[in-house]
């Protein structure tokens, strides 16, 4: 009970002081408000770039590299290229080593809809097999992938995004309804839930890493090849190709598709390793590689390390605004230490009639929490503004991922109170030092 | 004014003192790297892509249901007659791409098919006898293209042109001191030479900044009209009349032809709109980055005259016994002025040393260039002007309390 009847006592004193100097408590609870805001906003854009796509089996989820170029086109690291060959990557989808699987490549083939007088629309999307859909755990409204049968066939099945059916089908339910693509008919056998991970983790190689919009069509990969639908992701060469065309594209040695596999175990990592490097000394043997094996196999967190997806701008402002957090808390400091010293002559008084450190040391922290609450308050609302127009500062397509959330929220009061209290410590050290007797006589 | 004892007032206020000149630091560092940042960005911004960019319109175009990739030859022919002729417009010309569009060829310049290295990097743009006159680019050198000497090639089997125009950038960095006009340069490997025929004043390449800012205006003309999927339409409007164009020169394209898609994202942009969407996030930044210099120093001011008034309060006393013994308002006063001038010159030092550390450490993480000196002397100038503005109120309350003090306790 004592306790309580305390800490009213604490929060009543902290009040009075707060009040009896306007003008330092206005300025403390300024600079931890626009620190934390600052802070906090640059943070939430942060998060959201730097994010983790798909948490719960990124660690499993692996993209082969292998080196169809040789040593003189590889950087100073012995980097392999980012993508396949056509013909590494059709090696790879026959040998079928990983548990799930897929071969891909952007596609953005022109929808034409069915009523007359409206436009052609373009569309984007993957030529993936069917085992993508499994492996990433991409959520459905209606109907599924694509069976392995499809993939064989070049079966003209379609897998469609929820705005695409909105569009095209005003939301029904559109499995088996059959859409037009690059003057081809393809039957759709899926509708996916809202899903568009960010950055776009399975294409890496060739996407823009973040994308406002997300995907509207999937169709098979090798229907995708039979049907010429042209790659419309990045093609790197590292000679002059031979043949025309798409076809001459196949049996280039240009990079232009990305792969991805899912291996569950350290064993099946190592073994998937040992098979990369196996065909590449068979590769070699064939006379197509002059190179020993040069492969590499990087799980999803590493691809995102290596390839730098968080822009440099949002590193760069996080740090900045973080400066400017910890200039708010030094000026924090010293306004605190002025402003507790200032009452050397209470505290001498209050230790002098047996008031214990431990009860100083809860006033002045007490006091702290409030400025510190205060602020946090002004930063919420400073963040919520900042939230609103990062669209100024960064890029949309990044700027549309920042959000206001509880936890951001959360997190933002907790740093208010958090670095106020960190500040307070040692104001509140020096005033609990204060001499009762000296201060007594002085006065 | 001796400093003496400032000083061994200062030792009886250490922790003050040392939260001052940190702040002071910290703050000169920050500034500093953000003013700098801020500079860049804004050069970026104000960099000409050398075109007239006022009447100036885009449009991308993406066809639909060809049957191969050269069967956009008489389309795109089809299109520059509309667009011709359509009323309003000046000039039009179908291109690859253009300056400040995010996406373009770029290749190595050679001198000769033996050189190892490319003797410079140039962005391609495959245009026609119409470029120059649509861009509002000038031509100080040679001559433009013929209308013969413009072929349609697939993008995917191009290879090299006999004629070339060059911007004066590339020939100053392929032939220091002399002109590139009339000679001969190779654009990529194995293939025959091109001449270059016409030099022009200033073009800028497709990107704004990154990987192309060490050859932002090294740009290439080709007399190539390539069809493919993908063609960039700029026009050039009368006078005035660009308002009316932007919404005529669409209408008209699909009045010809409706088997195309224009992007409603970035489909039809004025020259204004294609500025601003490069530049968005320069502009951004630059905004940002003052925003958190302003508010740093508010801050860092604020700091100090926060703690100098309490200094001030706690040494009435002192204040009203130097003054019974015979110092002038003015020597108070100058005693804060020289305590903060003190306090200041500490911050600064270890600021300056920091800032530049800092700035060490971005060249190394996000390839920023070095800061330059200057910098951070303008930095320590204002840092050090700020701070006796700041202490110049508490200092001047201080000069006047009376010398009666000294008799009071407290």
């Amino acid at each position: 009970m004592l306790g309580y009847y305390m800490l009213g006592y604490y929060i009543d004193l902290a009040w009075r002081s707060l009040r009896r100097s306007p003008g330092l408590t206005v300025l403390m609870v300024l600079a931890i408000g626009f620190g934390v805001a600052a802070s906090m906003t640059t943070y939430s854009v942060f998060r959201a770039v730097s994010g983790d796509p798909i948490p719960w089996k990124s660690s499993q989820l692996f993209v082969p590299q292998i080196d169809a170029w040789g040593p003189s086109s590889r950087d100073s690291n012995g980097e392999p290229p980012d993508a396949l060959t056509y013909t590494d990557a059709m090696a790879l989808v026959h040998a079928h080593r990983a548990k799930l699987q897929s071969a891909m490549y952007r596609i953005s083939p022109s929808l034409v809809p069915g009523q007359a007088g409206q436009h052609p629309i373009n569309v984007s999307g993957h030529a993936v097999y069917g085992e993508f859909f499994p492996m990433l755990d991409v959520p459905f409204l209606y109907g599924s992938g694509w069976s392995a049968d499809d993939d064989a066939h070049q079966a003209p099945v379609v897998v469609i995004s929820g705005e695409l059916n909105q569009k095209l089908f005003d939301g029904a339910n559109s499995v088996g309804r059959s859409l037009s693509m690059d003057g081809k008919d393809y039957r759709v056998v899926g509708v996916m839930d809202s899903w568009n991970p960010q950055p776009r983790f399975y294409d890496l190689a060739s996407s823009a890493n973040f994308n406002a919009i997300g995907e509207s069509v999937f169709i098979p990969f090798e229907r995708g090849i039979a049907a010429g639908i042209y790659n419309s992701g990045n093609t790197n060469c590292h000679e002059p190709r031979t043949g025309p065309g798409f076809i001459g594209l196949q049996q280039s040695s240009c990079v232009w598709i990305s792969y991805m596999a899912l291996l569950d175990s350290s064993a099946a990592v190592s073994q998937y390793r040992q098979y990369l490097d196996g065909y590449a000394r068979e590769q070699q043997r064939a006379g197509r590689f002059h190179w020993a094996p040069n492969n590499l196999l990087r799980d999803v967190p590493a691809v995102l390390d290596h390839q730098g997806v968080v822009p440099s701008d949002t590193r760069i402002s996080l740090l900045v605004a973080l400066g400017l957090l910890v200039v708010c808390l030094v000026n924090t400091v010293g306004l605190m230490l002025a402003k507790f010293l200032r009452r050397s002559g209470e505290i001498g008084v209050r230790r002098a009639l047996g008031a214990p450190r431990r009860a100083l040391y809860a006033q002045f922290l007490m006091e702290a929490g409030m400025i510190g609450a205060a602020g946090g308050a002004l930063g919420l609302l400073l963040t919520g503004v900042g939230v609103m127009s990062v669209g100024w500062v960064f890029r949309p397509e990044i700027a549309a991922l920042a959000r206001l959330d509880w936890s951001l929220l959360g997190i933002t009061m907790v740093l208010a109170v958090g670095v106020t209290l960190l500040a307070g410590v040692y104001p509140t050290f020096r005033a609990a030092r204060v001499q009762p007797a000296w201060q007594l006589k002085s006065n | 004014m001796q400093i003496q004892p400032i000083l061994a007032a200062l030792k009886r206020h250490k922790a003050g003192t040392f939260l001052i000149a940190l702040q002071i630091a910290l703050t000169l560092a920050i500034v500093c790297n953000a003013l700098f940042i801020i500079q860049q960005r804004v050069e970026r911004i104000s960099r000409s892509t050398g075109m007239i960019e006022t009447d100036l319109m885009a449009i991308q175009n993406m066809w639909v249901g060809l049957s191969d990739e050269n069967a956009s030859e008489p389309l795109i022919k089809a299109d520059l007659q509309v667009l011709r002729q359509l009323p309003g417009v000046q000039d039009a010309l179908a291109t690859n791409s253009y300056p400040l569009r995010g996406g373009g060829w770029s290749t190595g310049v050679r001198l000769n098919p033996e050189m190892k290295k490319p003797a410079a990097q140039t962005t391609q743009y495959f245009v026609d006898d119409h470029a120059l006159a649509t861009m509002g680019a000038k031509l100080i050198a040679g001559r433009n293209f013929r209308p013969d000497e413009v072929v349609a090639i697939d993008p995917k089997k191009f290879q090299f042109s006999p004629t070339v125009m060059v911007t004066k950038a590339l020939s100053d960095k392929l032939f220091p001191g002399s002109s590139a006009l009339g000679k001969q340069i190779y654009l990529s490997d194995g293939t025959p030479p091109s001449t270059v025929v016409g030099i022009v004043e200033r073009l800028q390449v497709p990107w704004k900044g990154g990987f192309a800012d060490n050859f932002e205006a090294n740009s290439t003309l080709l007399p190539v009209q390539l069809t493919g999927n993908f063609t960039t339409y700029l026009i050039r409007s009368k006078p005035g009349q660009l308002a009316s164009v932007l919404k005529a020169a669409p209408e008209a394209l699909f009045k010809a032809n409706r088997m195309r898609v224009l992007p409603s994202e970035r489909g039809v942009r004025s020259f204004a709109m294609v500025r601003q969407d490069a530049y968005k996030s320069d502009r951004g930044m630059a905004i940002l980055m003052g925003i958190i210099c302003v508010v740093l120093l508010g801050i860092t001011a604020a700091g100090i005259v926060g703690l100098t008034s309490f200094w001030v309060g706690q040494r009435r006393k002192q204040i009203g016994v130097r003054r019974a013994l015979g110092a002038t308002k003015n020597d108070i006063l100058t005693y804060f002025l020289t305590e903060n001038l003190l306090i200041g010159l500490g911050g600064v030092l270890v600021g300056a040393l920091l800032a530049m550390g800092m700035n060490l450490w971005l060249m190394k993480q996000f390839e920023m260039a070095r800061l330059s000196p200057l910098y951070v002397i303008t930095g320590v100038i204002v840092l050090l002007l700020l701070g006796q503005g700041s202490v110049l109120a508490p200092a001047m309350r201080a000069a006047r309390v009376p010398p009666v003090e000294a008799t009071r306790s407290v």
